[in-house]
């Protein structure tokens, strides 16, 4: 597969990024301030993060559309307002999960945000439930940008009047340059923030605005410090196909008209263990001393039985710590629980922990 | 202390009589980003030249420091460890990782010099 680039790579260039190759996109690790730097400016300040290589998905039909979408996707879509937001998954048969995204009421129906490893799957896996009378598009013409941080909000809504208006996990549509753009408040860092659905033509003057109001460009390092600390998951890593939302501990993402109706995917497995709980469960994970547990590290009991697994570690600047994530036996899942990790042929002491290890500041 | 000599590994070893002080160059902090935690080797261990020592772990991965000499670690560097920052600040100085009593000092014929290391690094810059 050919390596792609977003609108913004001359951008990022010009900004001093390093890039790696992410879900067949090249995009940037980090820019000249490095890791440390930008995951603390977006949470004292704010930054900006080009998320374009993630799918903005379409989707127009009448409202058997919603009956459609809630066979694969758990959420309470019937409910869901105009404009409103709402984090969610596509399940398979057994109740894994195939991506989890966002997805928001539109006028014509419902758009989502799908995760740029998984999208051309995805649509494939959504389109089996859509008719004839539904129509489905992947928009590549426009471009993805979060803003994020404590400054983010008195920023944009310099440049873009009435953002400040905007609630938690809803979006609107707004104006830039003559240009109609739709923007949420909604983010993957633990910090108030907004993500900007802007054309390809557009995006780098809206970049250069917020540049100039003194937004420091971040990498997709600083996006994972970030998301851990704030205790949200990453796909292929956190999340996989052969894990159901309740061992994820994200049954509060499926409604409680969902959980007692079914009707998705996965429903006998997944009530099942709504009921009866699941065998593991996903927590969150503090080493006790320096050493960082990174994805794949084993964890053991006090008294040396081999629990589970990390699928989610690194060093928390805001904290300054060690954090990570994974799933243990859910008799050892308890907050305080101690635990062992091993570490390069050593077990170091270990706890559960309550997530997430930085506290969000939302604006409801 | 006499000429620093690198390894293809990016560390650096100086030697002064036959103790080696240790650390890793200015590209490998470039390269590895934001430098996080540091393990040390202890007092006392033999350690085989282009061996597993010492590691160092980013923001991003860990990473093994090998040490570019045979001998047995006299002394570590504890400052790194408890401020691993340091090591992005002055990888080529004051914070080396340890030093060790060498065992076998014709080893340091096989390491580069300054010169050859910055051509070496030209040539494969990851």
């Amino acid at each position: 597969m050919q390596v792609q680039k977003t609108a913004l790579y001359d951008t990022h260039k010009n900004l001093g990024a390093k890039f790696v190759s992410f879900a067949g996109y090249e995009m940037p690790i980090q820019y000249k301030d490095g890791i440390v730097k930008e995951h603390l400016a977006t949470r004292q300040q704010a930054g900006f993060f080009d998320v374009s290589h993630m799918g903005q998905f379409f989707l127009e039909g009448d409202n058997s559309l919603e009956n459609s979408l809630e066979k694969i996707i758990p959420t309470d879509l019937k409910n869901l307002k105009l404009n409103q937001s709402k984090y969610s998954f596509l399940l398979n048969d057994k109740g894994g999960i195939i991506d989890d995204l966002i997805i928001t009421r539109s006028k014509k129906g419902f758009n989502i945000i799908l995760n740029a490893a998984c999208k051309e799957n995805d649509i494939k896996q959504i389109s089996k439930y859509l008719s004839s009378n539904h129509k489905s598009f992947l928009n590549n013409d426009l471009s993805l940008i979060a803003i994020q941080g404590p400054q983010a909000v008195e920023i944009l809504n310099s440049i873009i009047p009435n953002v400040d208006q905007l609630i938690f996990m809803n979006g609107e549509e707004f104006e830039f340059d003559q240009e109609k753009i739709y923007i949420t408040r909604s983010g993957y860092t633990g910090e108030d923030g907004f993500e900007v659905s802007i054309s390809n033509q557009k995006v780098e003057k809206l970049i250069n605005a917020l540049v100039a109001k003194g937004v420091k460009p971040i990498g997709l390092g600083a996006r994972d410090t970030l998301r851990l600390e704030a205790g949200l998951c990453l796909y292929g890593h956190d999340l996989n196909e052969d894990i159901n939302p309740i061992e994820a501990n994200l049954k509060w993402a499926i409604p409680k008209k969902r959980r007692e109706e079914g009707g998705f995917n996965g429903y006998e497995k997944i009530k099942k263990d709504l009921e009866n709980g699941s065998e593991k469960i996903r927590v969150g994970i503090r080493p006790e001393g320096k050493i960082i547990a990174r994805e794949n590290t084993k964890i053991f009991s006090k008294e040396g039985e081999e629990i589970g697994i990390i699928t989610s570690g690194t060093f928390g600047p805001s904290v300054n710590s060690p954090v990570a994530m994974g799933y243990v036996k859910t008799k050892f899942s308890e907050i305080d629980t101690n635990i062992l990790l091993e570490v390069r042929g050593n077990k170091y002491a270990a706890n559960v922990a309550k997530l997430p290890f930085y506290k969000k500041s939302y604006v409801k | 202390m006499s000429e620093k000599k690198f390894s293809k590994k990016h560390e650096w070893v100086s030697l002064e009589g036959d103790i080696a002080t240790i650390g890793i160059t200015k590209h490998a902090t470039e390269m590895l980003g934001d430098i996080v935690f540091v393990e040390v080797p202890q007092k006392g261990k033999q350690v085989e030249q282009n061996g597993q020592a010492a590691v160092v772990e980013s923001t991003k991965a860990a990473s093994d420091v090998f040490s570019p000499i045979s001998g047995e670690v006299i002394e570590s560097n504890e400052a790194i460890v408890s401020d691993p920052s340091s090591v992005n600040a002055d990888p080529e100085n004051n914070a080396w990782f340890f030093k060790i009593k060498v065992s076998n000092k014709s080893e340091m014929d096989s390491l580069m010099n300054k010169a050859d290391y910055e051509k070496f690094v030209s040539e494969n810059p990851n």
